[in-house]
């Protein structure tokens, strides 16, 4: 069916809502692909589709019409619960809160997707959650509850969790609305990681500072594509080095040298 | 292996909200408890009413002399009036199902010594009567078979007799007039109470049947002979058997009607057992009743928590969990927490059956089937209890669970 190799194929996908008597068209007929290895940024203003067409590409919703096609796999077609096995197979999803599982440990928020493979991809979920634990940098904090972690770390424990499928497309729903500038710019230096060892990532965000970093920016407005531009990405890692450094000179200069080694830890 | 995985999933869950776990549990545990101990105390009464039955002797045929050829004209020449030692024997020899036989020759009389006197029944049996009768002795001995051959001049005090003579001591070594045979007492039967009909039981004296066809009764026909059965299963073919003994030993033609009737206890043991077991089921309707009860309160609880974890179960739909992995794990967690309530229930009634046996000094009796019963039923009550909840869970969008707050 589909004739290039792109990861996902939207064709002249509309939604449309009733809500009460009135119809709400949410997306109008999008059109899109993205090929395999793009870090792509959906942008717009809430109520600009985004979201929505964020829930069809995720398999969370299905399209009014138009079709959708995800590795091939015509999903707009697909019952309830192969749509279900379509998330836990091909998609990883990262969320703006997180959505961790409370008092249970990084290690089993971690293998949770395992739980649910019908196919059984992976023998050992303990090591699979592990080795992916350890891509982001959590390798050391596996035996950690939600509550014991920070912000950053909970949501590499959610792109951990993310991974550990092994999908064919990252989907980060605002992944850094809840975390400081700092942590924002760690959290899209790891994407850019990723996305350098071959992942294909689709970030929705309305936030300018988290798409510069993609190299593609595909921004809706009232359910139609705008704008879709590739753009040579910032560094995150360069951001990172400029930040720390910068806050370690206002440091210097605002406080006084006893203070420093209690900042340091 | 998912099956067992996802089990894990529900117990970690369980073990992780302590405190809910224990209150959805507790109406399990008390309702399981309630019809144990209900179903317990149900079982001591019937056993003890069984007991009571024994007592008369369910597994005791009575054979009295026939009324229906009193003055009937089809009395025959050569047919017997009464029964004879014969009969008795014949029985003794030929029965496969007597266990016991015992002719029984009543005579009513005074008896003098101790306090004073007291007009009641002597009884002359054999030693085969107090076990054919259930009847032990409070103190003293039953007389023994050599005794019973030569007629000796003893005599077995029932509890009344003994109250009435001799209120301020053991009436065991001392003598008795009986119609100015002296006698020696050389037992007491255990009170029996009495009879359903009002007549005391207790108000008799034994001694043997030669003793009192020779020394205390010139005109002492067998008014009736006892035959007690092994099992009180054997009572029907018993009957039959030994209607045919009697028959043959009465000399009776096919033609000829019996001379002589067999009485059994059965009928009155079945009423009986009708009665508890009603009761029985009564209780256990009862705490049945706390059962449902508990297992609406799982239901409560499990539609809170449904509400409470909206969010958890959007993510696990969102990373692919199916609405069947969601109700099934959702269904597995009420079922094991009814299971394991149920199991602490089950804990708690014996605990209970037991506390109420030894402080209340009731018969309790708690039977494995009771227990699996009670098992079987509570997982039932999580199934169904379960069942709603989880479909509300598993039904959930996930888009809508995952934006829930």
């Amino acid at each position: 069916m589909s004739e290039s190799n792109a990861v996902i194929q939207v064709r002249q996908v509309t939604k449309t809502y009733t809500m009460g008597s009135n119809k709400v068209h949410a997306l109008q007929g999008v059109d899109m692909e993205v090929q395999p290895g793009e870090l792509l940024a959906i942008m717009g203003a809430s109520g600009s589709g985004k979201s929505t067409l964020m829930n069809i590409i995720g398999g969370l919703d299905y399209p009014t019409s138009g079709s959708y096609h995800l590795d091939g796999i015509e999903v707009n077609k697909l019952s309830k619960n192969e749509l279900a096995d379509i998330r836990n197979h091909k998609i990883g999803f990262v969320f703006q809160g997180f959505n961790l599982l409370a008092r249970t440990s990084a290690i089993e928020n971690t293998e949770l997707p395992l739980l649910y493979d019908r196919q059984n991809r992976h023998k050992n979920h303990r090591e699979a959650a592990r080795k992916s634990l350890e891509r982001v940098g959590l390798g050391e904090r596996v035996d950690h509850h939600p509550n014991e972690l920070s912000g950053g770390q909970q949501q590499r424990v959610a792109i951990a969790r993310a991974l550990v499928t092994n999908p064919s497309i990252v989907l980060a729903d605002e992944p850094t609305g809840n975390l400081d500038s700092q942590t924002t710019v760690e959290v899209m230096q790891l994407f850019q990681e990723l996305n350098d060892e071959g992942v294909t990532i689709i970030l929705v965000t309305h936030e300018d500072e988290v798409a510069r970093y993609a190299k593609r920016i595909v921004e809706l407005r009232d359910g139609n594509i705008i704008k879709d531009i590739t753009q040579e990405p910032d560094s995150a890692a360069d951001d990172l080095k400029a930040l720390i450094a910068r806050k370690a000179a206002a440091e210097a200069a605002t406080t006084p040298s006893e203070t420093e080694t209690v900042d340091a830890g | 292996m998912r099956a067992f995985r996802l089990i894990k999933v529900a117990g970690k869950s369980i073990i992780k909200n302590k405190m809910r776990t224990l209150l959805t549990m507790l109406g399990i545990i008390i309702g399981v408890g309630a019809v144990i101990i209900m179903v317990a105390i149900g079982e001591g009464a019937q056993s003890q009413i069984e007991e009571q039955i024994q007592n008369l002797g369910t597994n005791m045929l009575v054979i009295t002399p026939g009324a229906a050829n009193a003055g009937g004209v089809s009395q025959g020449s050569g047919s017997f009036n009464r029964l004879r030692g014969e009969d008795a024997d014949k029985i003794r020899n030929e029965s496969i199902y007597a266990a016991g036989v015992s002719e029984v020759i009543f005579t009513r009389t005074q008896i003098v010594g101790g306090a004073g006197n007291w007009r009641s029944t002597i009884h002359g049996v054999t030693t085969d009567y107090p076990i054919i009768r259930d009847w032990d002795l409070s103190s003293g001995r039953f007389f023994d078979a050599s005794e019973e051959r030569t007629g000796k001049k003893v005599l077995i005090l029932g509890a009344t007799i003994a109250e009435n003579l001799f209120p301020d001591r053991d009436p065991v070594g001392e003598r008795v007039l009986v119609r100015n045979v002296p006698m020696d007492v050389i037992g007491v039967l255990e009170p029996k109470g009495q009879t359903a009909d009002g007549n005391d039981q207790d108000d008799v004296a034994l001694a043997p049947v030669l003793t009192v066809q020779r020394r205390l009764s010139n005109w002492s026909f067998i008014r009736q002979i006892l035959v007690n059965t092994y099992s009180p299963d054997d009572i029907p073919e018993a009957q039959e058997e030994i209607k045919a003994i009697m028959r043959e030993s009465h000399g009776l033609a096919a033609w000829e009607p019996d001379d002589f009737e067999i009485r059994n206890q059965e009928q009155l043991s079945e009423a009986a057992q009708g009665t508890t077991e009603v009761m029985t089921a009564l209780l256990a309707a009862i705490a049945s009743i706390s059962l449902l009860v508990g297992g609406i309160g799982i239901m409560n609880i499990m539609l809170v928590s449904v509400t409470e974890r909206t969010r958890e179960i959007g993510i696990r739909m969102a990373i692919g969990a199916r609405g069947g992995d969601v109700l099934t794990q959702f269904l597995i967690e009420s079922i094991v927490m009814s299971i394991l309530g149920g199991a602490l229930g089950i804990a708690l009634g014996m605990g209970g059956s037991a506390l109420l046996g030894s402080t209340m000094g009731w018969a309790t009796a708690v039977n494995t089937q009771t227990v699996v019963i009670a098992i079987v039923f509570s997982a039932a009550v999580g199934i169904f209890f379960g069942f709603y909840p989880a479909r509300k869970a598993a039904k959930l969008n996930p888009i809508d669970a995952l934006r829930f707050e």
